[in-house]
């Protein structure tokens, strides 16, 4: 790394202290902001799920063993995993589809802009989308009711298959996004090597790309899971009421709503969230570490 | 001697060398024509160099002898056989590529050894073959590195060792020094030439350096806008070129505007033969190499020798030989290489007599541009 | 030089037809399945978007014509007008914000602060874990202090939007400063004498203007697009007033939200041609 005359300084002990807090000084606005408005609400949650109004307890763990909290933990693990595998199978077609044209073609732009887009595109925009297509009185609905066909009471879309579909809608284009750059690091001579050597494409797909994808799809996989397993606002804006997954029950006791006096419950099934999230997102980033390890 | 055994080894046990013949081949890309009908046959065992500059085609031809490309029309016959319509993984032939082929996940044994476990040999036996390809390009003690802990240099020669350890019956190269370091080039190129030689294969080298194309090749096909412009020995190509195209590819040339008169010549005062036949006669640009030109000193020459009386504008030392900038009494200005040790006598701003060589000359017309970079886009 | 090779007309025409060849099939075949993949996913995504449109542009009663009665009524909801004011503000301010707060300590840490860069860059992917449902659990507490301060204007949300942003904007302003070698322009600047403040308003920031407009549009983007953290603090933003209007007026609110997609996908395809722009690297003579 290149020295700058300020790391000079700061390399050597503090014999004359005047110019080392100067220096530091720049960096205080943004440690300062980040701590008050990210690290202390972290530690606060983390401090909160162990506390409770007579000094640190364990209840609060204990109570995310209740049957109802259970349940919805399971039914996010199931809604985020399927969501994910959804995602990730259909995102890494779209995306191979895209990456076998034209590097700088219009059509990659505007597939590329479409999931930025769209990746983003959740919550309440995303909700009532799924409630005019396939609702009550959704475009899908009405046409499938005029040629007959009457697709039963629309609960379904607001438990977990229906959450699952409305979620690819934002898993997929977040595949296609993250995915790409990994395809595009496979390098057209490696498949014309192999053609040469004398492979077929299955000995390609076999020996070279699979080998070589897999991290990237796994830790997209894993990036797709975090998302969908965080996600509040999509199933808040679709399911009137009631703790179906994780981050419902979080608002629920957030707001105090079922159990009164419970909100250190609401920061326990935060830290709860929080403790997957983060196992989830260190895998990701040892995969994405593991995959570019090859890729120069 | 280890690199004599497994010579040996491999040039028995992989048969003999194959005539390869390309018979009119012709490629398109929607309106520009990379390949205009190319014939070219290489004898069995020899190594011809496709050299020529970006866009002449003569990477589109190696791709279609490869097969990773199709002709749109004309055959490709390999050893007799005709595998125009055959897959490319099909041909048996060994490729080397310009740079990023080395599978990067595998180690250098792993990538000599995949052609081989491609075709269902043994594990112990793959090991051993590979270990010995290795060993021919002399990189026994990286087999267990990976290509992004190897140089340039080295991934080119573990992808050589690849396309060998296949027994290819052609072996293509497809500028694979082009990506190096001009040392490393130097060095890698004599290498792939003794390998060549030692292993037998039909070889064909795709390259725009006209230095790497004389300097190994048995034959050089000098190409342009995807047609042949000449086919011949390093030698007949530097020294008898029958374009103006390759005499000025080929090497440094001095166009010089002289008269053609029955076969003839006269340029800087000397009457020389002109090479090729049925040149118009009148005015015309003779193309001189600079160690063609003959200086002398202007004082103690007799009045009638040859030449023209010239001052000379500046010298480069390049170590072995010189070259000296001279500048002929219509402003002109030649180069002039000769040996150092007969350089010294001419200062910067001297006076000199400069004629040719008594050898056969290329020309050109009169009208024609420089032709070095001329190249379809 | 030019010769018409007159052997060929001679020659028996073997024409390998290119259309016949195995390349020319696994190129077809290939192209089928891309056509296939992308009209289905066309098919798909658009539906929706395609079905909000056709539900916002509802008649009333059987077989009434389109009309476009919805959009006009989200005037006649002055808080929804107020929501969509705030959003937009918030987005600006928060845009700016992150912008204020991030570029100069980034440039400073390059310069001045190394060994504080792995810490930064963890600060700034660590809201990637920390999901929004999460934050906004232990962001309750400090608001209690924010309004105390601040008042409780809907604007204050942005301390916490600035948060949310960080991972997007820290690695388009990290890919940007890395494209413009930092180090050389302000070594250079600051011996011709300019000081701290010049170095990076007149020497760094105009070089890196398209990664400076990128990371606004994505805080933009991002801020119309919040929900969690405005409705668990009880504040009143664009996607909670949509959500709320969605309960009384289905029409309206889709007819909104609908704008503000297509707001957001005009944004982002801006990003896409802002960032195409020279890309300031020396070329390399040949």
């Amino acid at each position: 790394m290149p020295e700058s005359t300020g790391s000079a300084v700061d390399d050597r002990p503090s014999r004359g202290g005047r110019r080392l807090p100067l220096v530091w000084l720049g960096a205080v606005p943004f440690l300062a902001y980040v701590t008050i408005f990210l690290v202390l609400p972290t530690i606060i949650v983390i401090f909160g799920a162990f506390s409770g109004p007579h000094g640190p307890t364990l209840s609060n763990v204990k109570a995310l063993s209740q049957d109802y909290i259970v349940t919805a933990f399971v039914n996010s693990i199931e809604l985020s995993a399927m969501s994910a595998i959804i995602g990730a199978v259909v995102g890494a077609v779209v995306a191979y589809a895209v990456v076998t044209g034209k590097p700088d073609s219009t059509l990659r732009r505007i597939v590329t802009s479409a999931s930025g887009v769209l990746a983003q595109f959740g919550g309440v925009t995303l909700a009532f989308a799924f409630i005019a297509t396939i609702g009550g009185a959704g475009l899908i609905t009405v046409w499938l009711g005029d040629h007959g066909i009457d697709i039963g009471s629309n609960v379904w879309l607001y438990e977990l298959p229906g959450l699952t579909l409305v979620y690819s809608y934002f898993q997929i284009p977040l595949m296609v996004l993250v995915f790409l750059p990994a395809l595009d690091g496979i390098r057209p001579q490696w498949r014309e090597a192999t053609e040469t050597l004398g492979g077929t494409a299955w000995d390609y797909w076999r020996h070279v790309a699979a080998p070589l994808l897999w991290p990237s799809f796994i830790g997209s996989t894993l990036l797709l899971f975090a998302n969908a397993f965080s996600a509040y606002a999509t199933v808040e804006a679709l399911v009137s009421q009631g703790g179906i997954v994780l981050p419902l029950q979080i608002y629920n006791a957030f707001t105090s709503e079922t159990v009164l006096g419970q909100e250190n419950l609401a920061k326990a099934l935060a830290g709860g969230m929080v403790v997957v999230v983060a196992i989830v997102m260190s895998l990701y980033v040892l995969l994405q570490r593991r995959a570019t390890r090859w890729a120069r | 001697m280890a690199e004599q055994m497994s010579a040996a080894a491999i040039s028995t046990s992989g048969g003999a060398a194959v005539e390869v013949r390309l018979e009119n081949l012709r490629r398109e890309y929607g309106p520009v024509v990379a390949l205009d009908g190319l014939d070219l046959t290489l004898a069995p065992g020899e190594l011809v160099a496709l050299l020529g500059p970006s866009g002449c085609g003569k990477t589109s031809a190696l791709r279609l002898v490869a097969g990773l490309e199709e002709a749109d029309a004309g055959r490709v016959v390999v050893g007799g056989k005709d595998v125009t319509s055959t897959a490319a993984n099909k041909r048996g032939m060994g490729m080397v590529f310009q740079a990023y082929s080395l599978f990067p996940h595998m180690t250098a044994r792993q990538n000599v050894a995949f052609g081989l476990r491609l075709r269902g040999v043994k594990d112990a036996d793959r090991k051993r073959r590979a270990g010995e390809m290795l060993e021919l390009v002399g990189l026994a003690a990286q087999a267990d590195r990976y290509a992004h802990q190897m140089s340039g240099g080295q991934q080119q020669r573990v992808a050589l060792a690849r396309a060998l350890a296949i027994q290819p019956q052609v072996l293509l190269l497809d500028e694979p020094l082009s990506a190096l370091d001009a040392k490393v080039r130097g060095q890698l190129r004599d290498e792939i030439r003794r390998v060549q030689l030692e292993v037998g294969t039909t070889t064909l080298f795709v390259t725009h350096d006209q230095e790497e194309a004389l300097a190994i090749a048995d034959r050089v096909g000098v190409m342009r806008a995807g047609r042949l412009e000449q086919l011949a020995s390093p030698t007949d190509v530097y020294s008898r070129p029958q374009t103006a195209f390759v005499a000025e590819f080929v090497g440094l040339t001095n166009r010089i505007p002289a008269v053609v008169s029955g076969g003839r010549v006269q340029v800087l005062g000397v009457s020389v033969p002109v090479v090729g036949e049925g040149v118009p006669d009148g005015a015309a640009v003779a193309l001189v190499r600079p160690e063609a030109i003959v200086l002398g000193t202007a004082t103690g020459a007799p009045a009638d020798a040859a030449g023209v009386d010239a001052s000379v504008l500046a010298a480069s030392f390049l170590g072995p030989i010189s070259r000296l900038t001279v500048t002929l009494p219509d402003g002109r200005i030649v180069m002039a290489q000769l040996p150092t040790s007969l350089a010294t006598q001419f200062q910067a701003g001297g006076a000199v007599r400069v004629s040719v060589r008594p050898d056969p000359v290329p020309v050109a017309p009169p009208d024609s541009a420089a032709v070095l970079d001329d190249s379809p886009a | 030089m030019g010769q018409v090779s007159m052997v060929a007309a001679t020659m028996p025409v073997e024409t390998v037809r290119r259309s016949r060849g195995p390349i020319s099939r696994r190129s077809r075949r290939l192209n089928m399945f891309r056509v296939v993949v992308l009209v289905l996913a066309a098919v798909f995504f658009l539906t929706p978007i395609l079905a909000m449109l056709e539900f916002s542009t509802r008649g009333t009663g059987i077989g009434a014509p389109r009309t476009l009665t919805y959009w006009r009524q989200i005037f006649d909801y002055p808080d929804l007008v107020a929501a969509i004011q705030v959003s937009l503000e918030l987005a600006v301010i928060t845009s700016v914000a992150g912008l204020l707060l991030l570029v100069p300590t980034m440039i400073w840490v390059r310069l001045r602060l190394p060994k504080l860069k792995r810490v930064i860059e963890f600060l700034c992917l660590l809201p990637l874990t920390v999901p929004a449902i999460v934050l906004v659990v232990g962001l309750a507490p400090v608001y209690a202090w924010v309004t105390y301060f601040f008042g409780d204007s809907t604007l204050t949300l942005a301390f916490a939007y600035v948060v949310l942003v960080l991972p997007y904007t820290y690695r388009v302003l990290d890919a940007g400063l890395s494209a413009i070698d930092v180090q050389t322009l302000s070594e250079a600047a600051r011996s011709l004498g300019a000081g701290w403040g010049t170095v990076m308003l007149r020497i760094v920031a105009p070089n890196m203007r398209s990664a400076l407009l990128n990371s606004a549009l994505l805080s933009v983007a991002l801020v119309l697009g919040e929900f969690t953290i405005a409705q668990l603090l009880n504040f009143v933003n664009l996607q909670v007033a949509i959500n709320m209007l969605g309960r009384a007026n289905a029409g309206v609110s889709i007819a909104v939200a609908v704008a503000s997609l297509f707001f957001a996908f005009i944004l982002l395809v801006a990003l896409s041609f802002v960032g195409r722009r020279r890309s300031g690297s020396v070329q390399v003579e040949e």
